[in-house]
């Protein structure tokens, strides 16, 4: 038995021993660790460990949940009594979906041991190679590594472990007032290259002199990893959101073709991340979106109840959110042909670079906010790199423009016109792990203005 | 074991291993949420979290490490390892960073609290909500939600000069909102903002909010804008409500003036800020009209405290004078790393994170007129209220924001509502523009501001009034 889930059965007895109740028990121990620069220079280099035990008590057809980073026994039986006391006084909870019945694990993601436990030099060698292969130029970014143990035990009988770790490396090269971004992540902070990541971002910000506006308008566009990977955070965190679907604000409907035949959208926990969720259901491979076709969305057991769906393993522990999907990704298209050997263009996205005869390369987008849930109509900037492209080739960069788009007309039927063949892990910045990103070619997207005004 | 003696051991550890400056904090945070959706309890969460975080120097890095139930012998080697992490920076090293004098308080300070809003008893605070959210729905909404948080954190500092300061700060507010769905899209209206309001104080700034007496308007409009025309494109005169000027000051000043973004320390991810250092005390950055304090000591504001998390103690001092930047938000290291003479404003989220420079209350100093004078005064306009969405550039110059309801200004009063109500600009511009300022201010709190790597949330608080802004572009859509 680990640790953890020792600390998940004397919680589950503790319950019993005072007053019993339906209980839940999610712990999970991390330890993060993320070395910093900025100016060329690790400024900030930051590691903590810490254990959370987390308590969902049903009692008496109430419920409360509570979590402490206390694991003494004392702790432990402070968090059952404050729990218990909590539950007692809420109003009755008439849509308790009950506790996740003892199901075994459908897949785990590995765990690197030397990831998990890598000194702070391990970090610091990435981010030197970062900074020696970026020629002198002024760099900043982290290389972070991070290890997740977690345990799951209910009074149903459901007890699962799990552990991963995941590694970082994410930095910008800074030229005459533009910067420049190359990212990766991995299982194994030894799968990483620092210096392949700060020679492409040297190069990209390069090739970013001379800057030229664009008028608003529609642009196809090129969206590189990281501007995919933001198409996907706010896909996952608002439309495939179980709770969102439930109640009405999300545009998805299960069974439409809701988007380009091109479009295959999946959270797979041989990604990353534990595999199961803070109510103790496993998580698998999840199709959001079957070639074109709106095919699932995240669930908890609440929001599956009251859609009448199942619960898929994606309950966000203490939080009001509602369940979304993790280590989200694109299945890549075919492998295109070679395109343009330009220092602007990741490789991942040369083959559609060269399909496009007028258009956008886009680096990242930045600030993304939504203005409405139902149509998913976002706001936000490009960053980090935005080049014209004309008959193929990148010809010129490009000021940052802002953009106000509907995300789901981005990728509705006819607007894709290719997939990259080559996925990039992109890390989030938030929640950890990495969005699987290939790059993506679209007939039209909608920018509002310059950034300049 | 006193929870100064566990502070006191991580700075030891962390001078014995090699920092030249250490300082721990040993922080006990309690953390209570309750949401309500339609009429009925959605989710109350307690937290409690305890641990120590030891910062210290070595060289050009800060090394940081924490852990939680710490003994003196575990904060001891905490201290040891963030100076060994610290350390580790030297492979990819500076000039030494050095931190701008301080006076090593030793220090005791409180929040005011009349009511502690944890021993609010649970069914009181549940009939709130249940009762708001039944409201709304009664009154029309379609989706009806309301919550509450309260923070309740006591921590001890401890450095390698001397100071021993201890503090306890007690923080809640409130949220509800009501939305409308329709066929395409969704309509929202919330009180007391998008994010609720929030105060550093006790449970009666929530029954100050009077949840209830609002539930049944907020729904009503929700549903009218459902059908209300959409807020027409062009430029206009526009006159902000004083929550949504509140996140303008947030975003598009607040974060330019952080000194950390101005050096290029967070310039991979929350990005820099337009401002020149070499302009500070010249650049227009604004009407004579504005006037923009960073002020940690107003009570009961949620950027207040009594010392920042590095010991300095709160201070006022202005950011911006008659339109003109005077000032920045700094840290030790940040202030000397630029040449200024002053810090107070690093703070941490949780014994777990780095502090770093962050918001206190930087807010707008009253003007001499009112709402209703502002729009009695304007012949043609829009008005807009709460926000909806918020979008700036990395740099804070560009934004584009959304409110929740917009309503037309014709000759002098208030007409018709308008949907989907956006306006984009640029900062200096925009704060050029505003040539009339209410008295009305409100210390709005907004508790959800994220920067750092590891993220990291802030509780900010920013004073504000309805403004008028001229030749503004709105009505930016998809």
């Amino acid at each position: 038995m680990t640790q953890e889930l020792d600390h998940a059965t004397r919680v589950l007895a503790e319950v019993a021993a005072t007053g019993g109740g339906e209980a839940a028990v999610a712990v999970r121990r991390t330890a993060n660790a993320l070395t910093r620069f900025a100016n060329s220079v690790i400024h900030q280099n930051v590691a903590d460990e810490t254990t959370t035990v987390l308590l969902t008590l049903h009692a008496q057809g109430r419920t409360a949940s509570g979590s402490t980073t206390l694991t003494t026994p004392d702790g432990l039986a402070a968090l059952v009594a404050r729990t218990r006391a909590a539950a007692a006084l809420c109003p009755p909870d008439a849509t308790w979906p009950g506790l996740a019945p003892p199901t075994p694990l459908t897949g785990s993601a590995p765990c690197d041991e030397a990831t998990a436990g890598a000194e702070p030099a391990v970090r610091a060698a990435q981010v030197r190679a970062f900074v020696d292969a970026a020629g002198g130029l002024s760099t900043a970014g982290y290389c972070r590594t991070t290890a997740h143990v977690g345990a799951f035990a209910n009074s149903a009988g459901q007890a699962v472990t799990g552990a991963v770790s995941e590694a970082g490396i994410d930095g910008i090269a800074r030229l005459g007032g533009a910067d420049a971004v190359a990212r990766d992540a991995a299982v194994r902070v030894a799968d990483l290259d620092g210096a392949v990541l700060g020679a492409r971002a040297a190069g990209k910000v390069r090739a970013l002199g001379d800057p030229v506006d664009l008028p608003p308008g529609d642009y196809e566009v090129v969206l590189e990893a990281g501007a995919v990977a933001d198409i996907l955070e706010n896909f996952g965190a608002h439309g495939f959101n179980g709770k969102t679907f439930a109640e009405r604000r999300s545009f998805a409907e299960l069974g439409a073709a809701q988007f380009d035949p091109a479009v295959t959208m999946v959270a797979d926990v041989a990604e990353g991340g534990l595999p199961f969720d803070s109510e103790g259901t496993p998580r698998g491979r999840l199709a959001l979106v079957d070639a074109g076709t709106t095919a699932g969305v995240a669930h908890d057991r609440r929001s599956a109840a009251e859609v009448g769906a199942a619960a898929n393993g994606y309950a966000v522990a203490g939080s009001s959110w509602g369940p979304f999907p993790l280590y989200l990704g694109l299945e890549p298209g075919p492998a295109g042909g070679a395109g343009p050997a330009h220092p602007a263009v990741d490789p991942a996205a040369a083959a559609l670079v060269a399909g496009v005869a007028r258009g956008l390369l886009v680096t990242d987008f930045w600030y993304t906010r939504i203005l409405d849930t139902r149509s998913l109509v976002i706001t936000g900037l490009t960053r980090n790199g935005v080049w014209l492209i004309e008959d193929g080739q990148v010809v010129r960069p490009v000021t940052n423009l802002r953009f106000t788009q509907a995300y789901p007309r981005a990728l509705a039927p006819g607007n894709v016109r290719a997939v990259g063949g080559t996925p990039t892990r992109v890390p989030r910045e938030w929640l950890g792990g990495w969005m699987n990103s290939p790059a993506l070619h679209l007939a039209h997207w909608h920018f509002t203005g310059g950034a300049a005004g | 074991m006193t929870e100064f003696e566990v502070a006191e051991a991580a700075v030891q550890g962390a001078l014995d291993a090699g920092a030249r400056y250490a300082d721990a904090r040993v922080m006990h945070r309690r953390h209570e949420a309750m949401h309500a959706r339609n009429g009925e309890v959605e989710q109350l969460h307690q937290s409690e979290d305890s641990g120590v975080g030891v910062r210290a120097l070595v060289g050009s890095s800060w090394g940081f490490f924490a852990v939680p139930e710490p003994t003196t012998a575990g904060a001891r080697a905490a201290g040891r390892r963030a100076a060994a992490i610290a350390a580790a920076g030297a492979a990819v090293a500076g000039p030494p960073t050095d931190l701008t004098p301080g006076t090593p308080a030793v220090a005791s300070w409180a929040s005011a609290c009349e009511v502690d809003p944890l021993e609010v008893p649970l069914s009181t605070k549940g009939d709130l909500l249940v009762g708001v959210t039944a409201a709304m729905r009664r009154a029309g909404a379609d989706l009806a939600t309301a919550l509450y948080e309260v923070w309740d954190t006591a921590k001890w500092f401890v450095s390698s000069e001397g100071h021993r300061i201890d503090q306890r700060i007690r923080e809640c507010g409130a949220a509800m909102s009501a939305t409308a769905i329709g066929e395409g899209e969704t309509q929202i209206r919330s009180y007391p903002g998008a994010r609720g309001d929030f105060r550093t104080a006790g449970w009666e700034f929530v029954d100050a909010l009077d949840l209830p007496a609002h539930a049944d308007r907020v729904a009503a409009e929700a549903r009218a804008l459902l059908t209300a025309p959409a807020c027409p494109a062009g430029e206009t005169t526009l006159i902000l409500g004083g929550e949504q000027l509140a996140l303008q000051i947030h975003e598009s000043v607040g974060h330019a003036i952080e000194l950390d973004r101005i050096l290029g320390w967070e310039a991979a991810f929350a990005g820099t800020s337009w401002l020149d250092l070499a302009k500070l005390g010249n650049l227009r950055y604004g009407s004579p009209l504005m006037n923009i304090t960073i002020d940690p000591t107003i009570p009961g504001a949620l950027g207040s405290f009594g010392f920042d998390d590095e010991g300095t103690a709160a201070a006022a001092r202005y950011a911006v004078r008659e339109g003109v930047w005077t000032g920045v938000l700094a840290g030790r290291d940040s202030a000397a790393a630029a040449g200024l003479d002053y810090a107070g404003s690093v703070r941490a989220d949780g014994w777990a994170r780095l502090p770093m420079v962050r918001m206190t209350n930087v807010g707008l100093e009253p003007g001499p007129h009112t709402l209703d004078e502002i729009i009695a005064a304007t012949d043609d306009g829009v008005l807009m209220e709460t926000n909806r969405s918020w979008s700036i550039d990395d740099r804070r110059l560009n934004f584009q924001f959304g409110c929740e309801v917009g309503y037309e200004i014709r000759n002098g009063r208030r007409g018709r509502l308008l949907r989907n109500p956006t306006y984009t600009g640029i900062g200096p511009v925009f704060w050029g523009s505003m040539d009339m300022l209410s008295s009305e201010t409100v210390p709005y709190g907004t508790p959800n501001c994220g920067k750092g790597q590891p993220g990291q949330i802030g509780h900010t608080g920013h004073p504000a009034a309805p403004a008028r802004f001229r030749n503004v572009r709105v009505g930016v859509s998809g």
